[in-house]
């Protein structure tokens, strides 16, 4: 039977607990109208089945998803021949591979023949076979565990409390799932990363200045020099990084500031949304806009005053990375610039001091921990962003502080290095991780000295 | 110190007048100073603004011709020496012939002076290769075709495409460009003839991608984007919710809770593509996962999306007002039972709208994806979530490399597709927060 069968037929069978639940309860206190004999209402008692008849077959759903598998291939495996079996991993694993393709009926690699075939037929075979083990023990355990309830079932019976126990488990480890992400996050990419300085060492990785990720396929391979020296990486980050906070800063704050201070409510209430829709436009059409259309332009105008900027020059990339955070500054720092009471702009009103003056000598000093955090916020995402330098920024590394060459950046080359041809455990492949580590691991460090400097330094109003 | 006339801190008439003349000198300064502030400012403003304005501008100009495609009129003779010789017509032998060979029959009989094999193929080339596929769904579906002679509108290459719509630079040399002297000219006389129109484009908006510019479609991008959506639905929004509440109602102040937040909050900023990294090692190379699924897609994204859900749900959550609780906890409830009767049903407009807003961030999410496979070239259009199959912004990233002039406007009007559900999907949420959100 299919998968598919075997878990609604799961779920019919809690469905059918959860119905006769509901009636032994209502039985055994002898009838409806003596119902406010149970101690929970009967749907509590149908949860409580339902409950005890469904966990075991997720129980075995689980084990059979992790186990199943891998004892079915190791099996089809010792069915091979020795001489397969001798192979290196590699060779083995496309073997496999060619004999799951033909039984599940895709296209094969190779020629077929009959020790393959039966090879397939036997892998078909367990297949089937453990799915009906699978089905018969889900059965099997949910009538079990229909038995244990409705033995159970009895007026005295808190069911209401158990069921209410068993969803605040299932709360509480929904709620542990970020934790599992961040694990989960650091133990692949460390995993690799650690992978990978066993075949680089960690301070040419860190401190050397040439960037040439070339691995051999083969021993004889031309262009095999390795170079993971990655200092140009993080210097083209940090200049594009630099030329979108110095467009963004400025204006996002001078838009929050004029916003909040000098527009008219009406204005405002129109204005705002507006800028939140450079908020809610994906990167990569950021990216694309900026390869079309800003960097010829940029070209053009460079080229005209006799300046030679390259066409994926690192302020092609940088204006617009800077233009897709200007919302992000704006709306940070009009929520700490709002968050100033206004007894303190009465109060230097009161004194004499114009309007900007105000802003310039009381509410930003009073709203610059806000401010700041908002753009160390802002530095992170513009070095974790992607797609506008995939699409506008080179890929050559260039160590340099001209921002009309052309740079590459980190994410780049994770993506590049990637999406590309090489296997998985060549240099090649496993320097993407450990750039990814460095990435998580400064931009984590960015959010919490943001965090904490928006803590500490923030002034209570009343 | 009692000396009035010379001393500089009295209060006398003298010393008001000196001060009010020198707040006076200094005010024309200061005005001048508010002023600049205050231009500053608006023109902040208004580059946000007028960026805006010229990329939509400039989005909507490169794109706009993209939902038109040049047809050219035909007279086609389904001739039965060509498609099917001994006239069994076996469905077989029909979806085997050469249908190629009858448009270019028609198309010598409309310029029979072209008779070297090179000129031949330069006019050939004139219509679209899924020209001849046209001509074969007909037959297929209706084999009393062959012998008749039927006038119909075909797709005209892309090159020639571009011709029509003017993106041609007619006086480039003819080495640099695509469309040849001849071909050009060949092209002017069916326009003479009327047999050129532009019609809309329905080949976007129901094909798959395709090399070919004027057969690419986004319909399997739209439908990979869609089951993706759904997958990254069912999974983030009840595991967000489920944690929401427990962060706010449930939770008591310990240092694993502290943990939690924490984690929450930091991977709310974390880089997108750090979480491709993660789909790439666990779900491709731990779990076995199909690459390319949109299965994988959706798990991804609905990692992203969970911490925006959180932090929506908890604010909505913290909105509802005590008293709320406290009148049913005081009428006897459970805490579970007042969660879930009352507090999550009067917090779900929030959490809808927060819900919504995270979907429309994860709908243009392309960084992950491409670590996780979904930049393969796929043509059908997949029928589940475990079919290969790739994304919409995915799609415009492949296409803004690809280099016939005609994917350029393929691309902006991709890139308009998506801005259109974008747009709607935000609008529904402020829509729903405006009409079912409560002011207590």
């Amino acid at each position: 039977m299919q998968i598919t069968t075997v878990v609604l037929i799961a779920l019919a069978l809690s469905a059918i607990a959860f119905q006769m639940g509901k009636y032994r309860s209502v039985a055994t206190v002898g009838g409806r109208d003596r119902m406010r004999h149970l101690h929970s209402l009967p749907g509590y008692y149908g949860y409580y089945a339902a409950i005890w008849c469904g966990a075991p077959a997720l129980l075995l759903l689980g084990v059979w998803a992790i186990f199943a598998e891998p004892i079915i291939i190791s099996a089809v495996t010792d069915s091979l021949s020795d001489e397969v079996r001798a192979l290196p991993d590699a060779q083995l694993s496309l073997v496999l591979n060619d004999i799951k393709n033909l039984a599940t009926g895709n296209i094969v690699g190779r020629a077929v023949d009959p020790v393959m075939q039966t090879a397939a037929d036997l892998y078909n075979a367990l297949q089937a076979r453990y799915r009906w083990i699978l089905g018969a023990s889900i059965l099997v355990a949910g009538l079990a565990g229909l038995i244990v309830a409705w033995v159970r079932i009895n007026p005295a019976l808190r069911a209401r409390n158990r069921v209410e126990t068993v969803i605040k488990f299932l709360l509480i480890g929904s709620s542990t799932i970020a934790i599992f992400t961040t694990v989960g996050i650091l133990l692949s990419v460390l995993f690799e990363a650690i992978r990978f300085f066993q075949l680089v060492p960690v301070s040419e990785f860190l401190f050397g200045t040439t960037w040439s990720p070339q691995t051999a396929i083969r021993a004889d391979q031309v262009g095999s020099s390795g170079a993971f020296g990655a200092v140009p990486l993080f210097a083209g980050t940090l200049l594009i990084s630099f030329i979108a906070m110095v467009v963004a800063v400025p204006v996002g704050l001078m838009t929050a500031i004029y916003l909040s201070e000098y527009a008219s409510p009406r204005t405002r209430a129109w204005v705002k949304p507006v800028l939140e829709v450079l908020a809610g436009i994906p990167t990569v059409v950021y990216g694309y806009f900026a390869a079309l259309t800003v960097a010829p332009i940029l070209r053009g105008f460079g080229g005209s005053i006799g300046l030679d900027v390259a066409s994926e020059s690192a302020l092609g990339a940088g204006l617009v990375m800077g233009i897709m955070i200007i919302p992000f500054v704006s709306s940070l720092s009009d929520d700490v610039i709002n968050a100033v009471p206004q007894a303190m702009r009465d109060g230097s009103y009161g004194l004499g001091a114009t309007q900007s003056e105000t802003v310039k000598r009381v509410v930003l000093p009073a709203a610059l921990p806000g401010i700041v955090g908002g753009v160390l916020l802002a530095a992170s995402r513009a070095i974790g962003e992607t797609m506008i330098v995939v699409m506008a920024a080179g890929l050559a590394a260039n160590l340099t502080a001209n921002p009309f060459e052309a740079v590459t950046t980190v994410t780049v080359q994770m993506v590049t290095l990637l999406v590309g041809d090489q296997e998985f455990d060549s240099a090649k492949t496993l320097a993407a991780f450990a750039l990814g580590l460095m990435l998580f691991v400064v931009t984590l460090i960015l959010n919490v000295v943001a965090l904490k400097v928006v803590r500490k330094y923030r002034e209570q109003y009343e | 110190m009692s000396d009035p006339v010379h001393n500089q801190n009295a209060v006398t008439p003298n010393t008001i007048r000196h001060t009010r003349e020198r707040v006076e000198a200094s005010l024309k300064r200061r005005y001048s100073s508010e002023k600049r502030f205050r231009v500053y400012g608006l023109l902040a403003v208004l580059l946000g603004l007028s960026f805006l304005a010229f990329f939509f501008l400039s989005i909507i100009h490169n794109g706009y011709t993209a939902f038109q495609q040049s047809f050219i009129y035909l007279e086609i003779e389904f001739a039965e020496q060509e498609l099917d010789p001994d006239g069994s017509r076996d469905l077989d032998t029909l979806s085997r012939a050469d249908y190629g060979a009858i448009v270019r029959n028609s198309l010598r009989a409309l310029f029979p002076e072209v008779t070297k094999r090179r000129d031949r193929r330069a006019l050939n080339k004139i219509l679209s290769t899924g020209a001849s596929f046209q001509l074969r769904d007909m037959v297929m579906s209706d084999p009393e075709l062959i012998g008749t002679t039927v006038s119909i509108w075909l797709p005209a290459d892309d090159e020639v495409d571009m011709l029509i719509k003017g993106n041609v630079d007619r006086s480039i040399e003819e080495r640099s460009r695509r469309l040849k002297d001849n071909q050009i000219a060949w092209v002017d006389v069916l326009v003479e003839q009327g047999r050129v129109e532009k019609r809309f484009n329905t080949t976007f908006f129901t094909s798959g991608d395709s090399r070919e510019p004027e057969l690419a479609g986004i319909w399997s991008a739209t439908v990979g984007s869609f089951f993706m959506l759904l997958v990254t639905l069912v999974l983030a929004f009840p595991i967000g919710v489920a944690a929401a509440v427990y962060l706010e109602e449930f939770a008591s102040q310990s240092k694993w809770v502290d943990l939690i937040e924490v984690n929450i909050n930091n991977l709310a900023a974390v880089p997108s593509i750090v979480f491709g990294l993660l789909g790439l090692a666990v779900f491709i190379n731990f779990f076995g996962l199909p690459r390319s699924a949109p299965l994988v897609g959706g798990l991804v994204l609905s990692l992203m999306t969970l911490p925006v859900i959180i932090i929506a749900g908890r604010a909505a959550i913290k909105s509802v007002p005590p008293s709320i609780r406290e009148a049913a906890l005081g009428l006897g409830a459970s805490q579970v039972q007042m969660v879930f009767h009352h507090v999550l049903p009067l917090a779900m407009p929030g959490m809808l709208t927060g819900a919504i807003i995270g979907m429309a961030r994860a709908l243009g999410e392309s960084a992950p994806l491409l670590m996780i496979g979904m930049v393969a070239f796929i043509v059908d259009v997949p029928s589940g979530p475990m079919d290969p199959s790739t994304a919409l912004p995915v799609q415009v990233y492949l296409w803004a490399d690809s280099p016939e002039r005609a994917f350029v406007e393929k691309t902006s009007a991709a890139i308009l597709v998506l801005l259109a559900f974008l747009l709607i999907m935000n609008a529904g949420a402020i829509l729903l927060r405006k009409r079912f959100e409560r002011r207590w």
